[in-house]
């Protein structure tokens, strides 16, 4: 096809075409990959907002000494609330649910997913999950115990924590089931021609983050059951005064969650891979490179969870090992960075939005890495361990990394999404808006840490009083940038200049090829791949 | 894992399912795999006392049920061969036998909890407290496990219960018998996973 747009005559778009069904049970009860996403996409936007007011609250608690808006024990259930939220509800299913859904069938050429009803089903356990954690705001008063749940305190607490737990676990499943329906549909729907290694890189994280959804998930999923156990029969697992050890379930408990961090970041690497080169007008530099490192980083990642327990009593030599393999992990993360930049070396840049983003994820990923590794050695983990510093190293990395990705890609997408365009002035604004509240909000954290503020209190000393001020600074500009680009997409969604433009910034991939928006099975003909992934001529 | 890629204009892709199957396994697996991490480490910090508590348990039954699930393992990969025989009537057959082997052994497992209960122990029971920390560990996995495979297998039966009601209806037939065979491989895996728990729970002494 040479034109650029779509011919519009008889054509009708996946949101055209409605099944025959009518009013909100043209999404719920569609099967259609697209349709999932975008349900996914608008669940986790409710989400995001109830967790940004949960954060903000915290951030105003803060500001100064003492009590400002809320007791400890109301803050205590507003960190814990705040990290379940985010943690289970968004950045874990996150890019794959939304993006993933969206465009991996269309980047490797098929028609839906390996499973359609599976899919929506998955959906649906998602929105279970969710129920269950707003049960647990109800009742005995939201859980109190920090996202991790840790035993024995999360046995013992009198808050609602058995509904979050359950929740996380039912979650769980979600996840699991959306990993299995991307590795079949990966091994066996690819188009003719599309051999793996001309696969685009999006699709090559989704499917190193599937394995990593499938095979640790369970893990978390029979721990939070024992928990269950132990809060409702008794039963001893992790009570120390029955001879069970709490240790374990910290052992367990991470050697689900700190894959987890690489199911949320993958994805984001998946979005950048593809975003630079599109915006350099240059085939991506060491795709091979950037493969391997996908599947070396999910693999490893298996290895490192000892990182997060090195003050809870283990052995040296378990101490030593696992700080080794945390090292040997930041390689293959590092070699992405170096392709990245490579690709953009000589590249005809231009600085649209969605490059924009991608180019301060690398910024933030790269401070948000090399304090990992302050974090990764054993001697100045025990002086930052459980301070803010922990907290700033997280929000950058996972915040970080899988916000402004994903802020990226729907910048990226949005024009195949919706078939419509965004302001480009406002996302500009709103993303400046954003970078600079972020730094300001974290970056005080690092300082705040090193000297010596323990996270996870609604009070601290008086000589912290100044850098917390700056940081609940910082957290109102980012809310700030984020209105504004919430706002911007939202209108733009509904009101936005129509488009039917195919290829607005000129990528290389399969979704680029097809009709925007797409039709309801992406493709009338499967196309026959020949010709290897960003390859601009 | 194959290479062969789909044909994409018919919607059914028996390569796939087996595939998704075969993927649910290993992350049922993985499941136990945490407890098995579980029992490791408690059994290595109590020996003595999951030696004496694991001579508790009533072998007999213990292998009784495990002949049970031997045997429905065998009945439901039969009842798939018959299929491909286009042989509805022994399909239907064995796949009733293997649905009442399946309920015998959970009749089996009520006596078992129900004799131990009786006896004061259950999870959290007074006794057990009494006994000390390597006994309650070792009946807290005793009930966790074998109760988390109970449920395998009441699991296990409503889904070769449908597998049931689709050969009968004709949905099933001797070229459409994927999710029979489906079937098969997850209950095999509820037998496997008991292939481990009986040596370790009932055997290991």
């Amino acid at each position: 096809m040479s034109s650029n747009t779509t011919d519009n005559t008889g054509y009708k778009s996946y949101l055209e075409e409605d099944g025959g069904r009518k009013g909100i049970f043209k999404w719920i009860l569609s099967t259609d990959h697209k349709r999932i996403g975008l349900l996914y996409l608008y669940a986790m936007m409710g989400w995001f907002c109830i967790g940004v007011v949960l954060g903000l609250l915290m951030k105003l608690e803060l500001i100064a000494p003492g009590k400002t808006l809320m007791e400890a024990q109301a803050y205590n259930a507003t960190f814990t609330v705040h990290g379940v939220i985010m943690i289970f509800l968004i950045v874990i299913p996150g890019l794959p649910a939304v993006f993933g859904n969206f465009m991996l069938p269309i980047q490797i050429g098929a028609k839906d997913v390996a499973f359609p009803r599976l899919n929506l089903f998955s959906w649906y356990i998602y929105i279970l999950g969710g129920i269950l954690v707003i049960i647990s705001l109800f009742g005995n008063g939201p859980p109190d115990t920090g996202w991790t749940f840790y035993a024995p305190y999360s046995f013992k607490t009198g808050t609602n924590m058995l509904p979050a737990a359950l929740g996380a676990f039912v979650l769980g499943f979600s996840s699991i089931l959306t990993g299995l329906n991307f590795i079949v549909t990966i091994h066996r729907m690819r188009a003719p021609g599309m051999t793996w290694f001309k696969m685009p890189l999006f699709t090559w994280t989704l499917y190193g983050t599937a394995w990593i959804q499938l095979l640790a998930t369970p893990i978390i999923g029979i721990t939070l059951l024992m928990v269950a156990g132990e809060r409702i029969l008794g039963i001893g697992f992790f009570d120390p005064a029955k001879g069970g050890d709490p240790l374990l379930y910290q052992h367990l408990f991470w050697i689900y969650s700190h894959p987890a961090v690489y199911i949320m970041i993958l994805p984001a690497m998946g979005v950048i891979s593809e975003i630079i080169p599109t915006f350099a007008k240059k085939t991506i530099f060491g795709y091979k490179a950037i493969v391997l490192s996908t599947l070396a980083i999910a693999f490893v990642g298996y290895f490192v969870w000892g990182h997060h327990m090195y003050t809870s009593g283990m052995s040296g030599t378990a101490l030593w090992a696992f700080s080794l393999l945390t090292f040997i992990v930041a390689i293959p993360s590092a070699i992405k960075v170096f392709n990245w930049i490579s690709t953009m070396h000589k590249g005809s840049i231009s600085t649209e939005v969605p490059f924009l983003w991608a180019a301060s994820f690398i910024f933030i990923f790269m401070i948000g890495g090399l304090t990992g590794l302050v974090l990764g050695s054993l001697a100045t983990n025990v002086h930052v361990h459980d301070t803010a510093f922990v907290v700033a190293h997280f929000h950058f990395i996972v915040f970080g990394g899988v916000g402004f990705a994903f802020f990226g890609a729907i910048h990226y997408w949005f024009p195949k999404m919706f078939g419509r365009k965004y302001d480009p002035s406002w996302a500009r604004t709103g993303w400046i808006t954003f970078f600079i509240g972020f730094v300001t909000l974290y970056g005080p954290m690092f300082y705040l840490g090193v000297k010596g503020m323990p996270r996870r209190y609604y009070d601290y000393l008086d000589e912290f009083h100044g850098p917390n001020i700056i940081s609940t600074m910082g957290a109102l500009i980012m809310v700030t940038g984020f209105l504004i680009i919430l706002v911007n997409l939202i209108k733009s969604a509904r009101h936005g200049e129509k488009t039917t433009e195919m290829n607005p910034w000129g990528g290389t991939n399969l979704e680029w090829q097809v009709p925007t928006p797409p039709p309801l099975e992406n493709f009338d003909e499967i196309p026959v791949i020949d010709k290897a992934p960003y390859k601009y001529d | 894992m194959t290479e062969t890629i789909a044909h994409h204009d018919e919607h059914r892709d028996d390569e796939a399912s087996k595939l998704g199957i075969w993927l649910f396994i290993f992350t049922e697996l993985l499941l136990f795999g945490g407890l098995f991490v579980t029992y490791a480490v408690y059994r290595h910090a109590h020996p003595q006392a999951f030696h004496m508590a694991a001579q508790q348990l009533d072998v007999v039954i213990g292998t009784i049920n495990t002949v049970i699930l031997l045997i429905s393992s065998m009945t439901i990969a039969m009842a798939t061969t018959a299929i491909q025989k286009k042989d509805k009537r022994t399909t239907l057959i064995l796949i009733v036998i293997t649905l009442v082997l399946a309920l015998v052994f959970l009749i089996n497992k009520y006596f078992e909890w129900g004799a131990k209960i009786d006896h004061g122990i259950y999870p959290g029971s007074p006794l057990l407290e009494e006994l000390g920390s390597g006994d309650t560990l070792f009946f807290g996995l005793y009930f966790f496990m074998t109760g988390l495979h109970a449920l395998h297998i009441i699991i296990g039966m409503v889904l070769i219960a449908v597998i049931l009601v689709r050969v009968r209806k004709g949905k099933i037939t001797f070229d459409n018998f994927q999710l029979l065979e489906n079937g098969g491989l997850y209950w095999h895996l509820v037998d496997l996973i008991w292939i481990f728990l009986f040596p370790l729970l009932y055997l290991i002494t």
